[in-house]
């Protein structure tokens, strides 16, 4: 198999998809000419032509919608943020477009569009560019929330959102964008809604998603080597849809469980997993659920601090031992 | 009416449109019209003024809920724009949307029993009054946030560009949307790309209940097309074959060049905004009266047609007592036909759960059930 990194895998996924259907195409700010804000689209405007390749103003209500309504006549756009923090301007459109437009039309019209972007943190860059907004977009009935981890994952889930027929929305990170990993050269699709155990083990179920996934894996391996503990660790993949099946088979098993996100906790992602593991495996938990989040506030610039804000093994391992 | 209808601009700008009256009168969707065809325009006119006053009817006796906005004494601008698209010409509108479903034939059961919150709708009574769908028949809806509709307007216009179709997308707003963010987006993306897309402004002089010179700075609401080096115009909109003639040359343009381009037609309501407005406070009862005595669109046009020779009294008089018995008959329709079942609460989400057979995707969507 191939290495390449998280960037080039999404690069892949969404050439191939342009490669197989005209419909498909990619708007955004700097996604043709400058090759993308973070060099996703690389070599797209000279592959496909800036009839698909389109660079639009800083408008993102504007190119938003207006994706919204060439999916509504049978496009498949692909509008990427530049970051999702800028998706706050479009907020009306993804969410009363796109999410309600089917349900609105008695289910005349479907929007099979994908917005993507880089959505994190710890990047020295203050909160208004840090924000994770994965728990604002799924808790929207109509959307579709999916957070790659893994350069496999990222090719194969955003494969698989351009080929829905509902809206979509990819979460990417720009610090996992130069991680690399295998990636089979063959076509494969990853189905939203199915998590994957980056780890298997049997003393306690970690559930994270998008970055926290790699730290998390990371805290797991030296629980491993300073306390001996077995931990498992569940990629989300895809919060909405979710895989409840993976998570609570997990949790059967150890009987803890340790939340991971990078979101901020009030009603967070985490929020609800912690909810429903609660309804449906209230009897396998001997012990009450743990929970690490970015602490509470807006996100900081000074780089030393962010660093704590945000997740890190050491919170991580002290979350787990203290439910163990 | 509270602004004249000339616009403050004393000269013509290179960007305006102005058509004589000469000119309106032998455009050639105009010149062409057969008597029937008059005759069914006028009816057309009247069929939406009959709907919307027994709407008013069945709101007032508690038929229908939430918010109910009329375009009762804007006829004339949906029917003069909307008779004169090509087949591959599409539209979509704001929340004030009656008039243009009816207009592209969307029928009165449909959008009776839509408002009534029926299973019978037009929207399978999910979408109400703002909310009106027919895909088929080119109508892409009724839309609920001021402004938010034009994007998707020009959307629409891409994917006619896109797939290299000579279609333009009709996107009506008010006069209160152009002061919204979303709609100078949408002008800039379309100026830029060159998309094929006309902007209706359906000035009817209120935003709201606040008048334009009390919401916008600038007259007229067209003229800011200029700054996005576009074509405008501005007309009497209760004047059908004036409608009908400046639609009929901006389609000409934006088909010929691909540039998209700002028809704004005057126009009032004769009610409030919604049904819950009493309409006491912004306006005077003198004004209304003053309006509907001398500008109704329907009336005008009867005027025209009687003069020449089309319209007799016998057949005006057929043609609003059928009006009113098909609006009668709607309002029965709708009274007669079913809620949705409950179930219906969860359908119609996402395109994959209503299309089992096709669904590529697991675990969980939906977070709660009927059940729970």
């Amino acid at each position: 198999m191939a290495v390449i990194t998280y960037r080039e895998a999404l690069n892949q996924a969404m050439s191939e998809e342009m490669d197989r259907d005209e419909r498909v195409f990619i708007m955004g700010e700097e996604v043709a000419q400058y090759h993308g804000a973070y060099k996703v689209t690389q070599g797209m405007l000279e592959r496909f032509g800036p009839k698909r390749v389109i660079d639009t103003p800083i408008s993102e209500t504007g190119f938003s919608g207006i994706g919204i309504g060439a999916a509504m006549m049978g496009l498949r756009p692909i509008v990427e943020f530049m970051t999702w923090s800028f998706s706050y301007v479009a907020f009306d459109q993804i969410i009363n477009n796109a999410a309600n437009m089917r349900y609105m039309s008695g289910g005349l019209i479907n929007v099979p569009i994908v917005f993507r972007g880089a959505a994190n943190g710890g990047v020295n860059v203050g909160a208004t560019h840090s924000h994770t907004p994965e728990n604002f977009y799924a808790n929207a009935p109509g959307l579709k929330v999916i957070c790659p981890a893994t350069a496999y994952d990222a090719k194969g889930l955003m494969k698989a959102a351009i080929r829905d027929n509902d809206p979509v929305c990819v979460l990417e990170n720009t610090i996992l964008y130069n991680d690399k990993g295998e990636v089979p050269e063959e076509d494969y699709t990853i189905p939203l809604g199915k998590a994957d155990i980056k780890r298997p083990g049997k003393d306690i179920t970690i559930v994270a998603h998008g970055r926290a996934v790699i730290t998390a894996l990371q805290a797991a391996e030296e629980l491993k080597a300073e306390h001996g503990i077995e931990a498992e660790l569940i990629d989300l993949r895809s919060i909405r849809p979710l895989d409840e099946e993976t998570i609570l088979e997990s949790v059967k098993k150890t009987n803890r469980v340790l939340l991971v996100e990078e979101n901020k906790p009030f009603c967070g992602v985490d929020a609800q997993i912690a909810f429903i593991i609660q309804d449906k495996a209230f009897d396998h938990l001997d012990a009450p659920i743990g929970r690490v989040s970015a602490i509470d506030a807006p996100q900081i610039y000074s780089m030393p601090l962010e660093k704590i804000q945000l997740p890190n093994t050491d919170r991580i391992k002290r979350a787990a031992l203290k439910i163990l | 009416m509270t602004r004249k209808k000339t616009d403050s601009s004393p000269e013509t700008s290179e960007y305006q449109l102005c058509l004589t009256e000469k000119q309106v009168v032998e455009a050639k969707v105009n010149k062409k019209l057969t008597s029937e065809e008059k005759i069914d325009l006028y009816r057309l006119m009247m069929r939406i003024r009959r709907f919307e006053e027994r709407a008013v009817q069945s709101y007032q006796r508690g038929k229908i809920g939430g918010f109910c906005h009329t375009y009762i004494g804007q006829e004339s601008v949906a029917v003069g724009t909307l008779s004169v698209l090509k087949k591959e010409d599409q539209a979509i509108s704001a929340y004030r949307d009656h008039g243009q479903g009816l207009a592209l034939g969307m029928n009165m059961n449909e959008c009776m029993a839509e408002l009534y919150g029926k299973w019978t709708g037009c929207s399978k009574g999910k979408g109400g009054s703002m909310h009106y769908f027919a895909p088929e028949k080119r109508f892409w809806g009724g839309h609920g946030i001021v402004g938010a509709q034009t994007p998707l307007g020009a959307g629409i216009a891409f994917a006619l560009k896109y797939q290299g179709t000579q279609g333009v997308c009709l996107c009506y707003l008010g006069d209160g949307a152009v002061n919204q963010g979303a709609y100078h987006e949408a002008l800039n993306l379309a100026a830029l790309w060159e998309l094929p897309v006309i902007f209706i402004i359906e000035n009817n002089q209120y935003s709201m209940g606040t008048s334009q010179e009390r919401s916008s700075a600038g007259n007229p609401l067209a003229k800011r097309a200029e700054g996005y080096g576009m074509r405008w115009a501005k007309a009497p909109g209760n004047d059908l074959a004036t409608v009908r003639a400046y639609t009929g040359a901006a389609l000409d343009y934006v088909r010929e060049t691909s540039r998209p381009m700002i028809l704004e037609f005057d126009t009032y309501r004769y009610r409030g905004h919604s049904m819950s407005d009493p309409d006491q406070t912004y306006r005077s009862k003198e004004e209304i009266a003053e309006y509907k005595k001398s500008s109704d669109p329907i009336d005008h046009y009867a005027s025209i047609l009687e003069k020449e020779k089309v319209l007799t009294a016998e057949l005006k008089d057929t043609i609003d007592k059928e009006a009113k018995a098909e609006a009668s008959d709607a309002a029965d329709y709708a009274e007669e036909s079913p809620f949705p079942p409950p179930e219906d609460i969860m359908k119609d989400i996402y395109w994959e759960t209503d299309n089992p057979d096709h669904k590529t995707s697991e675990g969980t969507l939906f977070f709660n059930s009927l059940n729970d």
